[in-house]
């Protein structure tokens, strides 16, 4: 069954969604609506696809079948009831991930440009803002992210923590409605996920639409509103952090959670 | 048999004029050979398949032949399917050619060393792919290429002296041609290794304050 209407408050729909690298397939017919306003967290061992699936919201990885729906409208590929499977222009799919933004486990900073100057830049070059307003506009994102007082640094030589947060406030200054993190804190020290995960709490407690790839367990149970375990490719369950970490639990969720003990987790054991 | 150089420095315009002769080659051939070196770069990289089998099959050849070769061929060879040039251009032209297919090495392995990720941060906020190229690869390339690039300019200016072989009237043409019909040739030729050293010295310092004032930008070890 495919349609292309959404659920009423969902932001992203991912239907029917497989992804096959080669022979391999990472994801398997993964049914899931992330819903607006909320922090969903995506959990699973390493290899469960996790990563893939949120890569395929950004559409940095194509799905290999089914369709995935940013506030109704087809990303990357449009599919018609019945129709085939066709790939949208690229001006259309930035239009349609323009909604969308994303932090990632390295930063991902250009090195070339200040804090400032990463912020700004799409708003300067892909929206043709004039360098004044994009800057001022970039400032307000910095200071959000409480570094202000960095804007002329390069990211050579901010911390780890610091140019996490500058990556978030990159993605922000194009006003996105729905933020993807992928680990956004499993490359940094652990005295310096406290800095990152504060700013996503405060980004959450705005009403911002997350998906979070995490290992911070304690981040998903806390943050989460929504929890969604991945094994092998496939969702296997989905719910409420009381409902998916609740007892009696999912045996392949016990079993991941018995390796995580020592980071974070302890508070469900 | 007396070493004396009162002979070379009596010939002071000469060496003046031919020495200029040889920065400008050398300048405009590196100029032009970085230039052909990034468009090859380009050519392989994001060109039609039979395209980039050409272009590395003529980085293939030049690569695995002497200079002194290649301008032979081209001087002498030339003619013969109508390319007929004067020395300058020919050395010019020769130089560019050499040195691009090196260049273009240079410039493959810096965008091949471009992290992956930068890309898709700045396709994740909507740059294109013409502006993801102009504000991401190319300035991230740079910084990548700059020693490796340097080096090679520095090589460049070393090889002009190949081009006194097709009478291109550079300061080793003339500094042959003084030693021999002064009976001078040591100090011809030890003048002429000063030269190049001073002037590969000189190139190298600005290549590393070039370095320099770029290392701010590094890439941050993560």
């Amino acid at each position: 069954m495919k349609t292309t209407t959404t659920p009423p408050g969902s932001a992203i729909s991912v239907r029917g969604v497989s992804k096959s690298f080669g022979q391999t397939e990472v994801l398997h017919q993964v049914e899931l609506e992330i819903p607006q306003g909320q922090v969903t967290c995506l959990i699973g061992p390493s290899g469960s696809g996790k990563s893939t699936l949120l890569r395929c919201m950004a559409f940095l990885e194509e799905a290999t079948s089914g369709t995935i729906l940013v506030n109704g409208q087809p990303l990357g590929f449009s599919q018609e009831v019945g129709g085939p499977r066709v790939r949208l222009p690229p001006a259309r799919i930035r239009e349609v991930r323009a909604q969308i933004g994303m932090c990632f486990q390295q930063f991902n900073l250009w090195p070339h440009m200040t804090a400032l100057g990463n912020v700004s830049e799409a708003l300067k070059t892909a929206r043709g803002m004039p360098k004044a307003e994009a800057e001022a506009r970039a400032m307000v994102q910095l200071r959000k992210v409480g570094l202000e007082a960095r804007a002329g640094h390069y990211p050579s030589q901010l911390s780890g923590g610091q140019q996490q947060r500058v990556a978030i406030a990159r993605a922000l200054a194009c006003e996105p409605k729905i933020m993807l993190f992928d680990e956004p804190t499993s490359s940094l020290d652990p005295e310096l996920t406290g800095e990152v995960l504060n700013v996503m709490r405060a980004l959450a407690a705005d009403g911002m639409t997350m998906v979070v790839v995490s290992h911070e367990i304690g981040f998903a149970a806390s943050v989460g509103n929504r929890v969604t375990f991945l094994d092998q490719g496939k969702l296997l369950l989905n719910g409420t952090p009381q409902e998916v970490f609740g007892k009696p639990r999912h045996p392949r969720l016990e079993q991941f959670l018995d390796t995580y003990l020592d980071r974070g987790a302890a508070m469900l054991a | 048999m007396n070493i004396d150089f009162g002979v070379i420095l009596a010939q002071l315009p000469n060496l003046l004029r031919s020495a200029g002769v040889t920065l400008l080659i050398w300048l405009v051939g590196s100029m032009a050979a970085v230039a052909f070196g990034f468009l090859v770069a380009i050519g392989s990289r994001y060109g039609p398949r039979f395209l980039s089998l050409l272009l590395r099959a003529y980085v293939e050849v030049i690569r695995g032949t002497p200079f002194l070769i290649q301008l032979f061929l081209l001087y002498y060879g030339g003619p013969f399917i109508g390319i007929s040039l004067d020395p300058v251009p020919a050395g010019l032209l020769g130089l560019a050619i050499y040195g691009a297919a090196y260049f273009s090495e240079i410039f493959r392995a810096g965008f091949e060393a471009v992290p992956p990720g930068h890309i898709e941060a700045a396709e994740c906020v909507g740059l294109n792919r013409g502006q993801i190229v102009r504000r991401i690869l190319i300035p991230e390339m740079t910084m990548l290429v700059l020693p490796p690039a340097v080096n090679m300019t520095v090589i460049l200016l070393k090889e002009t002296a190949v081009l006194s072989i097709i009478t291109v009237p550079e300061l080793t043409f003339l500094m042959q041609a003084i030693g021999s019909q002064q009976y001078a040739f040591v100090e011809a030729m030890f003048v002429l290794a000063c030269f190049y050293w001073s002037m590969v010295s000189l190139a190298g310092k600005l290549g590393r304050a070039a370095e320099t004032r770029l290392s701010r930008f590094s890439f941050s070890p993560s």
